[in-house]
Formats: structure tokens, sequence, C-alpha cells
């Protein structure tokens, strides 16, 4: 009876082509919500999940994320060191700073200030030039949308200058760093050039990056750094949950983006529920056929879950499909760069579809298995 | 005691709707019998309980007292899993608006009762063709209903009543929606190929122009068979052939 299911799905046209557009819309807009919003609440974490080596960060026991930050002073840095279970600590400076152009144009910057003999937490991938390079006299390492600003139309080369706090700037190297929250540009040099790009400021010890000595826990570290210097300290993890957390609390992001999923949530729930509806009620009689005539109400239950599953399924992928061309077009545009398709959202939308079609067949299931099947008689 | 050779055995059958004000008494004390090999017509006003017989006596409704045979067993004996069973094997029906699935093309409609039956769909609809052909319709067997006259679609749903060879067949006002020269072609049709030893066909109907193809003509009118009416059933020139 399956083919007999599906003929009766696609014999009205316009009602199985809207059930599609229905789901594929719905499912669309969540799975491209749920994307962009964790791609923007990511993006708080970015410049802690660029660093690598190091996998504890010490801050100020009021620190709640990264970009709010209350120096430390410069012995703490020792203190830390001398915990147990730390092998290695070096200072990490994050701060803002005004960055000017050749041609008069400036923006707020993130200065990443690293660890003169380590360059701990220097960037990842570098698109031109070396971190090696961060030894030169004011040397600076800027990220590609960063250098895009300020050098627009121009080749990614080294040697450009930039003015920071009326100094020189020399750009040694263009690197892929993750965008940040604010979509500043992101400049990585040395912790004691940094002093000199940001002005005067009695203390420039944002972090104290450390790295547990072989087979201790990150856990126990942490916990022994807090309890000998009465510091903050996060593993890269918690930490960026904490900058997660921060903005979820603190900002309309998660409302507004709440706010349209719920709408996808309904539009995908109510439309391809109520078509579904009027679909199956329109096809009662012939249901009241099908039972006159012997076909058992197991069998057309069987009948609805699989139209339900065929329209759910078609619209999902659909969806889907749109989503995934939506992301492959936008993360080669620098300002939405890093916000991905995480396969958990297909996942998580695949079930929400799958529910929201269960639910949608269930109403009309239920209205199919009390029909009397006399009904057939009355003219 | 139920003689052999009897399809619907009623004594004293009830169907009452509703309860306190609103009862209805669709039907009051129901005797009937209706032999194999037989074509009974059950006839009378609207409302005078003939649909809700024919419900009855498929098993689509209870009854709400009485007893009441058909084909041996006991309809309101049986679980419901068992009377659909029943009503699959045993049952061919042929609507008033003839009840096609107008997605299915007119051999697929045919193939539906040995769908349900678990027949592989090639199978069902190479019989369902080959049905269509015995009743002159090979040249429409994948017409969609829509793309079928009246007279077409109803000798589709005579096939389909028809295909998995069952014992009764029940016509619900099988003439009433086509124009009286179609009515009395499906009907030669009906008599033709449907009544057979060992097969009883029972039709409600308004349409006094069909009356001659009854052998039996039970008379109803308030819930009850006012007159039961012996008839000497016109036997189409199609039968006579054979």
């Amino acid at each position: 009876m399956n083919f007999v299911a599906l003929k009766m799905l696609v014999a009205d046209r316009a009602k199985y082509f809207s059930l599609i557009f229905a789901i594929a819309f719905a499912s669309f807009l969540l799975a491209n919500q749920v994307s962009i919003f964790i791609g923007i609440m990511t993006r708080p974490s970015s410049q802690i999940q660029d660093v690598v080596d190091a996998d504890v960060w010490v801050m100020d026991p009021q620190t709640h994320y990264s970009n709010e930050v209350y120096a430390l002073r410069d012995y703490d840095l020792y203190r830390v060191r001398s915990v147990p279970g730390v092998e290695w600590a070096v200072p990490l400076y994050k701060g803002n700073g005004r960055a000017k152009g050749p041609d008069g144009r400036f923006r707020t910057v993130i200065l990443m200030g690293l660890d003169d003999a380590t360059l701990v937490g220097a960037p990842r991938k570098m698109l031109v030039g070396s971190i090696q390079d961060l030894d030169q006299p004011d040397a600076a390492i800027i990220d590609k949308a960063g250098y895009l600003y300020f050098f627009p139309g121009q080749p990614l080369e080294v040697g450009k200058t930039l003015q920071m706090n009326e100094r020189r700037v020399l750009i040694v190297g263009v690197s892929d760093a993750s965008a940040p929250f604010e979509s500043f540009p992101v400049l990585h040099t040395r912790y004691s050039q940094a002093l000199g790009f940001v002005g005067r400021e009695r203390n420039l010890l944002s972090f104290v990056l450390a790295k547990p000595t072989p087979g201790t826990p990150v856990e126990k570290v942490c916990k022994g750094i807090e309890a000998a210097t009465g510091l903050r300290a996060r593993s890269t993890a918690e930490f960026s949950l904490d900058s997660f957390l921060f903005y979820l609390r603190n900002t309309g992001i998660p409302v507004n983006f709440g706010i349209t999923v719920i709408i996808a949530l309904v539009v995908g729930t109510v439309i391809p529920g109520q078509t579904f509806y009027i679909f199956t009620v329109e096809n009662l009689k012939q249901f009241g056929a099908l039972k006159a005539i012997g076909v058992t109400n197991r069998r057309i239950v069987g009948m609805i879950l699989l139209q339900a599953l065929v329209v759910g399924g078609t619209g999902y992928a659909l969806g889907m499909g749109i989503t995934a061309a939506f992301f492959a077009r936008t993360m080669s545009y620098l300002p939405t760069r890093g916000i991905i398709f995480p396969w958990q959202v297909m996942a998580a939308v695949g079930v929400v579809v799958l529910l929201v079609v269960g639910l949608a067949s269930l109403i009309s299931v239920r209205r199919v298995l009390v029909l009397e099947p006399a009904v057939v008689f009355r003219g | 005691m139920i003689k052999d050779g009897i399809a619907v055995f009623s004594q004293d059958v009830t169907k009452v709707f509703g309860r306190g004000d609103t009862q209805v008494h669709a039907l009051r004390g129901i005797d009937l019998n209706i032999q194999l090999g037989e074509l009974t017509m059950l006839v009378g006003p609207s409302g005078s309980g003939k649909t809700t017989l024919l419900s009855v006596i498929t098993g689509l409704l209870d009854a709400t007292s009485g007893d009441l045979v058909v084909l041996g067993r006991r309809p309101g004996e049986l679980s419901a899993e068992d009377l659909i069973l029943f009503r699959r094997e045993n049952l061919g029906f042929v609507f008033q608006q003839f009840n096609l699935l107008p997605a299915l093309t007119a051999a697929e409609n045919v193939a539906v009762p040995l769908l349900a039956g678990g027949t592989k769909r090639q199978q069902a609809v190479a019989r369902g063709e080959e049905f269509l052909a015995t009743l002159g319709m090979a040249h429409r067997a994948h017409a969609l209903p829509s793309e079928l006259s009246g007279g077409e679609q109803q000798r589709v749903a005579l096939a389909r009543a028809l295909v998995h060879e069952p014992k009764l067949i029940v016509c619900d006002e099988p003439t009433s929606a086509l124009d009286g020269r179609t009515g009395h072609a499906v009907m030669e049709l009906l008599s033709a190929a449907a009544v057979r030893p060992g097969r009883a066909v029972i039709i409600v109907t308004h349409d006094a122009r069909i009356f001659d193809f009854a052998d039996q003509i039970a008379h109803m009118d308030d819930g009850r068979i006012t007159s039961l009416e012996e008839n000497r059933r016109m036997v189409p020139p199609q039968l006579l052939r054979h």
C-alpha cells in the first residue's frame, strides 16, 4: 500500500509542494539562525581559541570574560610559575588601541602582546610573513580583515606601516586570526612592544598563560593556582564558555535570535501541521473507503506516517541544501568568516523536523482512527 | 438454525443511535434472509434505514440488538481486527460516489483490495487490468478516475468490488449518480458479473428502473421491512450467452 500512500500524497501538487516548501523554509530558518547565533556567540572567545600553546588562563579574580580585563601585577607571573604542576607560564597582553592608516582612516584594534621570548599565543596560520619577524623593531602582525580595511584593494604584503599612539607599526605579516566579536582588526606584537602601542598604563599583564607539567590535569593546576595566588585560573574551554555565557546573559543577542528561532518553529509546526491535517481531512472519504474495503488502521497509520516522512525528509533535505549553500557563499565573505554550519545543528534540526511532522501526522492520524468506515455510505 | 446457502440471516436486528432524548431508532427489528446466488434490493424512502442496515450487515456499524449472521459469522462477535479481515476476504463494495482513489489509475484502483490482502503491487495491478478487460474496460485501465465518465467509474468500482472474488457484494445506490441508460448498463454488467452461485449481492437503491434485476426486494420504512417481494430477475443478455 506504500505506493498508494505516495500517489495520494503527490496527486495534490499544490498541497504537496506547499508542505515541502513550509518544512524547507522552517528548517532553513532554524539551521541558519542557530548556526549564525553559535557563530556570533563563539566570537568573543576567538582570541582564546586561537591560543593553542597554553592550556591555562590566569586572570584577575573579577575578570569574567576575555574582552574586559583588569591587569595583573607583574609579579603575579612569577607567583604562577612557582605553583606546583605548572611547567611554564608567560605573560599575555590583550587590550584595545587605535591604529591609523597611511590615508588617515583609523580603527580601534585588538592588540595581543606576546611573550618576547617564546611568542606563545602567536597566530596559528600566517598568510604572509613569518612569526619570527616580530623580533624586528615596531613589528606587528595584522589579520587579513584588518589589512584589507587599512589597505583596501592592495595585495597582501609585508612592509606596510600603520600608526599607533604616535608610533610607527611595521606590518611584518598577515595572519588568518579568527574573527573577533566586535569585528575589530587583530594585531599581534611582542609584549614589550605593546606598551608603546597603547600608551601609558601601569600594568600590561592582562593574562598569564600557563602550561601544566606532563600528566598533570588542567583542572588540578587551575585549582592549585587559585589556591596559591588568589587569582582566577581557567582552562581554555572554561574561559571560552565564560565569555560565551557573559554575552548570553548580558546582551540582547539570545532574545533576538530566540525570537527568530521561535518564529521558525511556529511556522515550521503550524503551517505544515495545518496543511497536512487539511490534506488528511480532505482524503478522509478515501481513507474511509480503504477502511471499509479492509485496510487495517495500522496500515493506514503507516500510510500517513510514510506521507509525513516523505514530505518531512524532502523539505528537510531541501532546507539543509539551501542552508549549506548559504554558508558556502558567506564563508568566503570577510565579515561573516568563521560562521559555519555545524553538523550538530543539522542533526538537531533533523530531530526538530521529525518531531514537527510526527506531531502533524499524529493529529491527522487521530482523525482517521476515529473515522467510522460507514461514512463511505453517506453520499 | 441457519440453513446452508444463506448469505445473511437477520432476526429482530435493531440499531439505535444516540441516547436519552436524542435517541434515533434507525432499525426496528429487521428479519431478513438473503440467499447465496441471489440479488437482493433494499428499497425505501430516505431515512428508512436502508444504508444503516447495509452498514450493520457489513460490520461497519454494530447492531444494538438481535441476531445477525453473515456468511456463517456473527459480526458482533468478531474482534475489530477479525472484522476487517472478514470484510477484506468476503465483502466487495460499490459506493454511490464510486470512492475511487483519484491518484490511482483504474487498474490500480481495482487492485486495492488485493494490495490490502498483501498481494505484490505488480501482480495486483496486472490482475486489475485483467479484470477490467473482462468488463470491457481494458482500454481505460491506465486512465485516472477524473478522466473517466460516471459509467466508467462505476464499472471500475464494480471491478474493484469483484476482483478478490468476495462472497457478498454490497452496493449503495450504484446507479443514482448515473443517467438512466448508463445506470441500466451498469446494472446489466453487475447482474452478469456479480451474481453467481455461492455469492450474494445486496443493493440499496431508490431507482425503480433497476428493480427488474432483483431476485428479492425488501421495502423499508421507518427502520422496518414493510414488505418482502420475490421477483423474477431479468437475466442480462451477457449471462444468456454463457
